[in-house]
């Protein structure tokens, strides 16, 4: 297979639009290995406008390879964003109503600090001297975010796959600082399954001799070979048997018979290639690694005493324990293999154990752990009416009031 | 337990459409037996009601009492339709996932028209005195006289306009009549606090629930319940 050169545009930053802001400058955030990390930089994007009395705010967090270009064109693929069919005018998440931040996690590569970023104490991109960070530090970083933009409690914290991890980490760890929650197509904790495709993914990067034991950018080369592989295979983890039949099927790209060779034969040979090769293009191999191994290190129940109950169990104001008073709405579906319902249901169970306001369903779909980003009218539907309810709940007007 | 209505009585919503928190303040009609339930629900309490269907009961609740809500769903569409009115409700199954909650975790839980749909109705009935301080639960009366006559004189399973389900496609797997029904709680030490048997229009039958006249002429019972 081949891949081509990296482009440059992938790797110089200074130029993206959004915002940046250096948080951490008076005292540099502890991270979860014990690591002092700071100052240090987080990219983020808004839309809308933040309301007079803050209450507007909306946190969308982003799955292991998005970023903060949530509704809005990708500098470096000129795609559109993301998760336009969630945010946008006349969208669940319309601009009009609320402020939308979405900013890109730490250890990522599209402007936050990451092993992509010039490490300032020697003046060399961090390359594997970044420290390996958590999701918990993810939303540690996005916390300091918040308190910079002047924000008390955030009215919703929405994502999916690592998005989710997130969100559940906010409920977990800041109940006061969230209104409600929407973790979509996610989990309490990584599986062994889930892992072990991470590893894949990790290995395939590693093998790459272009790798260069993670200092390929000094020395001016790129495993994009590796990458590339890592994301075919977890491409496959995205979709589903299904989906990849109703698609592909055994079909032929642009040729009618096998050619008793390894080119492309197969049109989901060529669609995966096409995949793992324009992944290259916006993604650092590095971040692949940090960020994958963030989301192998989640499990809310082991902070909890391996009760994932316990996790969302809050002080009340006597002083006894009570369930969190963040109100929840899982999305799940039927077709999602890598997060299953099962899953979610884990985490419903653990809210009813506790009595919290949760709402769940599992939208049947056949287009796999990627429904969340595509055109599943339910899902939509479902997140609209909560988030309505939870707005007029919150009294919320649109017209930002 | 099934997705489908258990009982043909016909659904009423609010005029223009199905109930919604763009109706603010408002509380839509609901069937006859709902606004009985309704009654016996003390404003401001902790509500779960099982099998919440698309909401109807809750949203009730919600407008007209001020009650914590909630609501557990077998089908995606009725938990969608419910989430989408604002409710809290999660999809699950009233035979696997009522041992979740915790107990006396809500003041009223309630099983409308679903018990006979469950697989293991003595072991829900048991768990719903347990979630809840109270169990409000209604079920149709197997001995009630149309029914009773119709076995009677044609020989074949009966279907009338409130049970409408030929026997292969019915979602009701447990039937039972008011006397089995009483006589369940009575094993389970299970106390009825109060009752409302209502017979032909919804008419209430002025006869204690475990009366032979409410057995023979109660199309539905209603039972107020509390753990022994």
């Amino acid at each position: 297979m081949t891949t081509p050169s990296p482009s440059p545009s992938a790797h110089a930053h200074a130029r993206l639009p959004g915002e940046q802001v250096v948080l951490g400058r008076d005292r540099p955030m502890r991270l979860d290995s014990g690591v002092e990390l700071g100052p240090f930089r987080l990219a983020y994007r808004t839309y809308g406008r933040l309301n007079a009395d803050k209450s507007n705010a909306v946190l969308v967090c982003h799955a292991l390879t998005g970023d903060q270009y949530v509704a809005d064109t990708h500098p470096v693929t000129g795609k559109p964003g993301w998760w336009g069919l969630m945010v946008g005018p006349g969208r669940p998440l319309d601009p009009d109503r609320y402020f939308i931040i979405c900013a890109n996690v730490i250890g990522g590569c599209m402007g936050s600090e990451g092993p992509k970023e010039i490490d300032p104490a020697t003046g060399q991109p961090w390359g594997l001297s970044f420290p390996v960070i958590t999701i918990g530090d993810m939303v540690r970083a996005q916390t300091l975010l918040i308190d910079h933009l002047g924000i008390e409690q955030l009215f919703c914290v929405i994502g999916g796959s690592m998005g989710g991890m997130q969100v559940l980490q906010w409920a977990v760890s800041y109940p006061e600082r969230v209104f409600c929650a929407v973790p979509i197509a996610t989990a309490a904790r990584h599986s062994a399954q889930n892992i072990a495709f991470h590893e894949v993914g990790r290995q395939a990067i590693m093998a790459d001799p272009n790798w260069q034991g993670g200092s390929y950018l000094t020395r001016n080369t790129r495993p994009t070979a590796g990458l590339a592989v890592a994301r075919m295979a977890a491409h496959v983890t995205y979709l589903s048997e299904t989906a990849l039949h109703t698609k592909f099927g055994r079909n032929l790209q642009d040729r009618s018979r096998i050619t008793f060779g390894f080119d492309a034969d197969f049109q989901v040979e060529s669609y995966l290639r096409h995949q793992g090769i324009s992944f290259v293009e916006r993604f650092d191999a590095n971040s692949y690694l940090y960020i994958t191994r963030a989301m192998d290190y989640f499990d809310l129940a082991a902070e909890h005493g391996g009760v994932l109950a316990n996790a969302f169990r809050v002080a009340g104001p006597d002083g006894t324990a009570r369930g969190t008073p963040v109100r929840f709405c899982l999305v799940s579906f039927s077709s999602d293999w890598l997060f299953p319902t099962s899953e979610s249901r884990a985490v419903v169970h653990a809210l009813n154990a506790v009595a919290a306001n949760v709402s769940f369903v599992e939208i049947g779909t056949d287009k796999g752990h990627d429904a969340f980003l595509l055109e599943v009218p339910e899902f939509y539907q479902v997140v609209r009416g909560f988030l309505d309810g939870q707005a007029e709940h919150r009294g919320l007007t649109r017209r930002g009031s | 337990m099934t997705t489908a209505p258990k009982t043909t009585a016909p659904v009423t919503t609010t005029p223009g459409g199905t109930p919604g928190p763009d109706l603010p303040g408002t509380a839509p009609a609901i069937r006859s037996d709902l606004r009985r339930i309704a009654d016996w629900v003390a404003p401001g309490a902790r509500v779960l009601d099982v099998g919440c269907g698309e909401g109807e009961l809750l949203h009730h609740l919600v407008r007209a009492k001020g009650v914590d809500g909630r609501g557990l769903e077998l089908s995606m569409d009725g938990v969608r339709r419910s989430v989408g009115h604002g409710l809290s409700v999660i999809q699950g199954d009233a035979d696997t996932d009522l041992k979740d909650y915790p107990t006396a975790a809500f003041d009223y839980v309630i099983l409308s028209q679903t018990l006979q749909a469950t697989r293991r109705p003595r072991e829900v009935l048991e768990q719903l005195v347990r979630i809840g301080t109270h169990a409000i639960v209604s079920v149709p009366n197997f001995g009630y006289w149309r029914l009773r006559l119709a076995l009677l004189l044609r020989g074949r399973m009966p279907v009338t306009d409130r049970l409408g389900y030929q026997w292969w496609d019915t979602p009701n797997i447990h039937f039972c009549t008011l006397a089995d029904f009483t006589t369940l709680c009575r094993d389970l030490s299970i106390r009825i606090e109060r009752s409302a048997i209502l017979g032909a229009q919804g008419r209430e039958i002025p006869a204690a629930a475990d009366s032979g006249p409410s057995n023979w002429f109660g199309e539905q019972g209603l039972f107020l319940l509390r753990r022994g």
